[in-house]
């Protein structure tokens, strides 16, 4: 045991459960771990706020798997990183975030800088933390990390007085630690519930698969796409799902909900056996609850038992990790496929044919124009250029509906989208965590012009890490989901939704030193493109598209999924290259 | 409908905190919450007691479930627990009237633990509706004033299981 101090500890500890990185924002208690920083090979990312701080960490987390790390000091630096780290519990992402505290002897007396972040955070993370003692500190982070990736990942907060910090005790990379009492995730489904389940499988006519982020979080991609393929049902994805299943594949139906493709809304309407695999049947899939999936039994996987029957009955619940649950249901599948499986394959089959046939002719739409770039060309073009391959962060609105409808992901952890707090500002810094996780990969974050003007400190930390993130500003003049609800449903009373002053975007990258420019016709949008993407590092890319458009289908809030409002005029397919 | 809530929680700073949360982030207003260390000092039993809609008391129990401090969450709301409440009360109350609130007290099982010339400071244990019987009697005798501590519960037998059969793997003994 090497005494040493609680700062140095706290990196020790974090190096220790694998960090490679933390994204942070000094400040006066965070003090003692920066002066360790001064000389340990751990990175440290200085972000240019600290609720980046928490979406480059989720941006890590969500590339990797692994717990991002943020780091921001008390007061203020707590209080921005909240954003940040309820948007991870709403998506269950994995993050770390440390926070410093005043002193013991000044918490509770207003502090200069005080804040209660312990209590701040409690609704803001999985679970949390206030040390106090240098003797806890060690197992405090392993705690953290455990919780933080283990059953439902999620964030986890650890506040650290500065007294602490200073503190010294003894420390050694090899010193147990203690087990959780109160949190044992259960991973492996009951024996049971598997075979009440394939029962339950082999018995529908209609099988519809659901999925979502569990399934990414879990790993469970092959064993996905093996079960679909077993049981010959279509598989839609909610936005966390999208890349668990290749958007190739042909039994892949796109994404259903309030933006979803015709064949998934009507498809999951129609269906007899409903499996919804790491879904937590939200309000923007779900549409009017009482008219989702009508005349479906429910088979709900989940990790998190109080997800079972939170907003749908399932008559079957299975809890467990989701690629544990489909290895079990795989194998037995495989082990019944000729004998019970026979008995209703043709009516799967047929039902297999009318999905098809729907995604045949109801793909996503849009109405070409001249002399206008339409948001959907763009996210055609961007899909060529990420060939399904490539990391792409969006912040949250139309552009992000249109990316999700159009692009295709042929892995997981290549999508990433605040999806379910919807942070406006997300995709930026999402991408610099990405890029440092997944530095052989071309990263592009496509925002909305509303979102990027939230981001737009980030192009310092781009430019001074000389990290070549793509940033493809989809630019409509507006915040476009908000316009788009004010004209469908407030009669088109436009309110403050046009941003206005909107930066050169040449200027503003040179003002950083990344390269940028502007397009805004279509025949120069190809050479456009190509210049960004041939460009070694970052670019800055501003493309004006059609500022009337709307994100169809949709779904009116509140309104059953297969009521769909559609494209208007004579529609072309979006997708399809 | 009141819902009784029955928790092993780990006795650490936040605890309370976090299983409050819970039940205020909903909405759900708690109408008693009892808390003190159980047999091992390292953790503590809380029972609570809140308005909680009935398509809603599966979900929270859960939802404390989930809850990295929270051992064991048991909904005792329909089960057969003993469910005791203390009260102390102190009634003004003088002259010949002072013996017959005595002898009526002892109807309850109540007994005085303080007394003045014009006051007796009463304490009691019992049901909720007994106590509630209690406190309109002593009304009738002149002011008074109350503590209440809330709802203790325990389960009267062992096989007090949560109503997922997934739990029941995890459930302990001792609630």
């Amino acid at each position: 045991m090497e005494r040493m101090s609680g700062a140095r500890i706290l990196i020790e500890s974090l190096v220790r459960e694998g960090a490679e990185a933390i994204f942070g924002y000094p400040g006066g208690v965070t003090l003692p771990v920066y002066d360790v920083l001064y000389a340990h090979p751990l990175r440290h990312v200085l972000v240019r706020h600290e609720q980046n701080a928490a979406f480059a960490a989720q941006g890590y987390a969500r590339a990797t798997g692994k717990a991002g790390v943020c780091m921001a000091t008390s007061g203020p630096g707590a209080t921005n990183l909240t954003t940040g780290l309820v948007d991870a519990l709403l998506d269950s992402i994995p993050v770390v975030a440390i926070t410093g505290q005043v002193p013991q002897s000044l918490i509770g007396r207003d502090a200069f800088q005080e804040a209660d972040t312990f209590g701040i955070s409690r609704s803001a993370t999985k679970h949390n933390y206030l040390v106090k003692d240098v003797d806890e500190l060690a197992q405090t982070v392993h705690e953290a990390f455990h919780i933080a990736v283990t059953g439902r990942p999620g964030p986890v907060l650890i506040d650290i007085t500065k007294d602490v910090l200073l503190a010294e005790t003894g420390y050694s990379d090899d010193q147990d630690m203690l087990p959780l009492r109160g949190y044992r995730p259960e991973l492996d489904p009951d024996e049971d519930s598997i075979q009440r389940a394939v029962e339950f499988l082999w018995a529908s006519e209609r099988p519809y698969i659901y999925a979502g982020g569990g399934v990414i979080s879990s790993g469970a991609s092959d064993e996905l796409v093996r079960f679909s393929e077993l049981l010959e049902a279509p598989l839609a994805h909610t936005v966390m799902g999208l890349g668990a299943m290749p958007s190739e594949h042909p039994n892949f139906i796109s994404m259903l909900g309030m933006h979803g493709s015709y064949a998934a809304n009507i498809g999951v309407t129609e269906c007899d056996a409903l499996i919804g695999l790491g879904v937590r049947f939200d309000d923007r899939v779900t549409g009017r609850l009482d008219k989702f999936a009508p005349g479906a039994k429910v088979l709900h996987v989940d990790i998190d038992p109080a997800e079972i029957n939170k907003n749908r009955r399932a008559d079957l619940g299975v809890v467990g990790d989701a690629r544990s649950v489909l290895r079990r249901l795989n194998a037995a599948l495989e082990g019944t496929r000729d004998s019970l499986g026979l008995a209703r394959r043709p009516q799967r089959l047929a039902w297999m044919d009318r999905i098809r046939e729907m995604k045949r002719q109801h793909p996503f739409t849009y109405t070409p124009a001249d002399g206008e770039i339409k948001p959907q060309d763009l996210m055609r073009r961007l899909d060529r250029i990420a060939g399904g391959d490539s990391i792409v962060t969006v912040d949250v609105g139309q552009h992000q509906m249109w990316a999700a409808q159009i692009m295709r992901f042929n892995a997981p952890r290549l999508w990433q989208s605040s999806s379910g707090l919807g942070s406006m500002g997300f995709g930026v810094p999402a991408a610099i965590g990405a890029k440092f996780a997944r530095p052989d990969k071309t990263v592009m974050a496509i925002v909305g012009d509303g979102g990027f003007m939230m981001s737009i400190p980030e192009l310092g930390t781009i430019s001074a890490n000389r990290l070549p993130v793509k940033i493809i500003v989809m630019n409509n003049n507006s915040l476009g989901m908000v316009r788009q609800w004010q004209e469908l449903f407030y009669g088109g009373r436009y309110s403050q939704v046009f941003v206005e002053a909107f930066p050169d975007a040449s200027l503003l990258g040179a003002a950083f030193g990344i390269p940028g420019g502007a397009v805004a016709d279509p025949a120069d949008l190809d050479r456009a493109l190509e210049t960004a993407f041939s460009e070694p590092g970052p670019y800055l890319l501003n493309v004006q598209v059609s500022p009337e458009e709307c994100v169809y289908p949709m779904v009116p809030a509140g309104g059953a999924v297969n009521e769909m409002i559609m494209e208007p005029g004579p529609a072309v397919a979006a997708a399809g290259d | 409908m009141r819902q009784l809530i029955s928790l092993l929680v780990e006795n650490k700073p936040g605890a309370l905190m976090r299983v409050a949360g819970v039940l205020t982030s909903r909405g759900y207003n708690i109408e008693s919450l009892t808390v003190a260390k159980a047999l091992d000092p390292t953790l503590s039993i809380m029972t609570i007691e809140a308005e909680v809609s009935d398509s809603g008391r599966d979900l929270l129990i859960k939802q404390i479930s989930r809850l990295v401090n929270v051992i064991k969450a048991v909904d005792l709301t329909v089960s057969r627990a003993v469910r005791r409440e203390m009260v102390l009360i102190r009634v003004h109350v003088e002259g010949s009237r002072r013996a017959a609130l005595l002898t009526e007290a002892q109807i309850f099982r109540a007994h005085v633990v303080d007394a003045s010339p014009s006051t007796y400071m009463i304490e009691a244990t019992g049901a909720t509706d007994k106590l509630d019987a209690l406190v309109s009697l002593l009304r009738s005798y002149g002011p008074i004033e109350m503590v209440r501590s809330g709802a203790m519960a325990m389960a009267r037998s062992k096989h007090n299981q949560l109503p997922v059969p997934h739990f029941s793997e995890a459930s302990l003994s001792g609630v």
